[in-house]
């Protein structure tokens, strides 16, 4: 049972922890300019006044999703440490080292298994803040794990998706996680179990081009940037200015890539009534 | 005649010792090299009784991803690639291979057509990657990347896959997810380009050649890595010198694959196919 590496204490403990808030005391929101006070926004679930969702790291976002923030922390698989002893400016495993230090994650992949209005589910959260969420083999482990562990256990899986696409340093390996995290996919559908994406800000590249967009229900975080090619590299190819809101998640939904923006606030409720009729469970308990 | 036969010898013997020496960046430009062979010349060298077949089917046709039904060496196929062109002309009516959503859409197409009839697919990977284009997000390019990856990688078929230029990215892996990966010794495949790769970790375009030896982007290096099954040689001085030659050994090498995987049988070949996947990397951690 190694894989239980830790039952999280109820409640809050788990929501305030220092690695997701950030350092400046003030922040402004990027939507409306106004200045919000950062311990503020710890009880706004990190959205600001005016609606824009912040960036969370899996501690809060598993807090959040869970019923009294409670869940089982499993861990993700070891893989071979920088393979193509890959260097540019820095090495990779400095790299690698800095954005450990930086989240006290292991990679960019977390695991949680815990009851969503009592539905019990396996949550995946992927973070943008370690080196960008890249898809790495590390992440495409975790992915495979994740999926693994609700085959294993019969459980639906949620997916939180944030990433800039593929991790450089790993070369075609990073690129080789889009079938490998696919081959989970299947068999989670072999398996007749439910996968639910939810895309944050930002999924771009390799993830959007691969599981991020083969979920059985996809929903979306307002605002967030959902592409394949990035705004600016799309700029640079066809030399124009892109419209206000272009590849943004209301857009995506209005051009039928995404079933439905849904804000954090309203976000357990949503994913726990898509599970109740896709687990066709009768557990959940009424939020109304 | 004599001396002329001699002068040949010690170019060929030159330009073999040169290109046995060449780098990730030589490499690189080898692989798009202009007059390589491409998915055109291989059909009509390869295929015959070859009907090439349009549109996905929901939205229009891709020039950049042609496929079509044929024949190869007597065995029906569903073949496809990647075509970049080969004058100002035809690389813009190709857009360059890169291909729009409906290339990837019209892919599965054929993939489902090949698995209704039992019928192996052959495709071949040359492309700089998918396109970055406003159409092309506004209708899914991600997704129908995703879709295509997802086909086949359940292709109930024999699936064989020849990098034969550029392997760019999730637009190349699109239709390269094959029992048998087969690569030209000078082909390239690889997460980005590497022009790409020097802009954004090195923030300077001018650091390709870093870049690509950084990646591991060439045959040897892949195929050390497990991503690639099989490489095929080469003519002396690669395949732009003699692209007759190279068809023919391309054509000799895919008969015996599709002969191989065609005695599988369709659950055996899909879980062969996964496990294959799923073995990538992990073979690293142990070393």
């Amino acid at each position: 049972m190694n894989w239980l590496t830790k039952l999280t204490p109820p409640g809050v403990k788990n929501i305030f922890t220092k690695k997701d808030t950030p350092d400046n005391l003030w922040i402004k929101c990027p939507k409306s300019g106004e200045m919000v006070f950062s311990a503020d926004l710890d009880g706004l679930m990190h959205v600001t006044p005016a609606g824009h969702h912040m960036r969370i790291g899996p501690k809060l976002r598993l807090g959040y999703t869970f019923d009294n923030g409670e869940y089982l922390a499993v861990e993700t698989p070891n893989v071979a440490k920088d393979p193509l002893k890959f260097k540019d400016d820095k090495r990779y495993v400095d790299r690698l080292k800095a954005a450990r230090a930086k989240t006290g994650d292991k990679d960019a992949m977390s695991i949680g298994v815990g009851e969503i209005n009592g539905i019990k589910s396996v949550v995946l959260v992927q973070n943008f803040a370690f080196m960008g969420g890249s898809l790495g083999m590390a992440a495409g482990e975790g992915f495979i794990k994740a999926a693994d562990y609700a085959c294993e256990h019969k459980l639906p899986l949620v997916v939180f998706t944030a990433a800039g696409g593929a991790r450089m340093q790993e070369g075609a390996l990073s690129l080789m996680q889009m079938p490998r995290t696919t081959i989970a996919v299947q068999r989670l559908r072999e398996n007749g179990l439910p996968y639910i994406v939810v895309l944050c800000d930002p999924t771009t590249g390799g993830v959007t081009a691969s599981y991020a967009m083969l979920g059985d229900v996809h929903l979306a975080e307002p605002g967030a940037l959902i592409c394949f090619a990035g705004p600016r590299v799309i700029e640079d190819t066809i030399r124009e200015k892109l419209p206000e809101g272009f590849q943004r998640a209301e857009y995506l939904e209005e051009k039928g890539m995404i079933d439905k923006v849904v804000s954090r606030k309203a976000m357990r409720e949503t994913l726990s009534n898509l599970l109740a009729v896709l687990m066709k469970s009768d557990l959940v308990k009424q939020s109304a | 005649m004599r001396e002329a036969d001699a002068i040949r010898k010690k170019s060929d013997s030159q330009l073999q010792l040169i290109y046995s020496k060449i780098g990730p960046w030589e490499k690189t430009q080898v692989a798009r090299h202009p007059l390589r062979p491409h998915f055109s010349q291989y059909c009509q060298g390869l295929i015959s009784h070859y009907t090439p077949l349009s549109g996905d089917r929901k939205f229009g046709d891709d020039n950049a991803l042609l496929g079509g039904l044929g024949k190869i060496r007597g065995r029906s196929v569903v073949v496809m690639g990647h075509e970049k062109g080969k004058d100002t002309q035809s690389r813009i009516q190709h857009n360059f291979g890169m291909a729009n959503p409906e290339g990837y859409r019209k892919a599965v197409r054929l993939m489902e057509l090949a698995e209704r009839f039992s019928i192996p697919v052959l495709s071949f990977v040359d492309t700089a990657g998918a396109y970055p284009g406003r159409g092309a997000e506004e209708r899914g390019q991600a997704e129908a990347i995703a879709r295509s990856i997802d086909k086949g990688l359940s292709l109930k078929v024999p699936f064989l896959s020849v990098i034969a230029g550029e392997g760019g990215s999730g637009g190349a892996v699109a239709i390269a997810t094959a029992d048998s990966v087969m690569m030209l010794e000078h082909s390239i495949y690889s997460v980005i380009s590497p022009e790409g790769c020097a802009s954004i970790l090195w923030r300077d375009g001018t650091k390709a050649k870093d870049a690509a030896k950084a990646m591991k982007i060439t045959a040897p290096d892949l195929k050390d890595l497990g991503i690639i099954d099989t490489i095929i040689k080469e003519p002396i001085g690669g395949a732009h010198r003699d692209p007759a030659q190279m068809i023919k050994t391309v054509g000799d090498m895919a008969v015996k694959e599709i002969d191989r995987l065609s005695r599988m049988s369709p659950n055996v070949l899909i879980k062969a196919r996964r496990a294959k996947f799923l073995e990538i990397g992990r073979s690293l951690l142990s070393n």
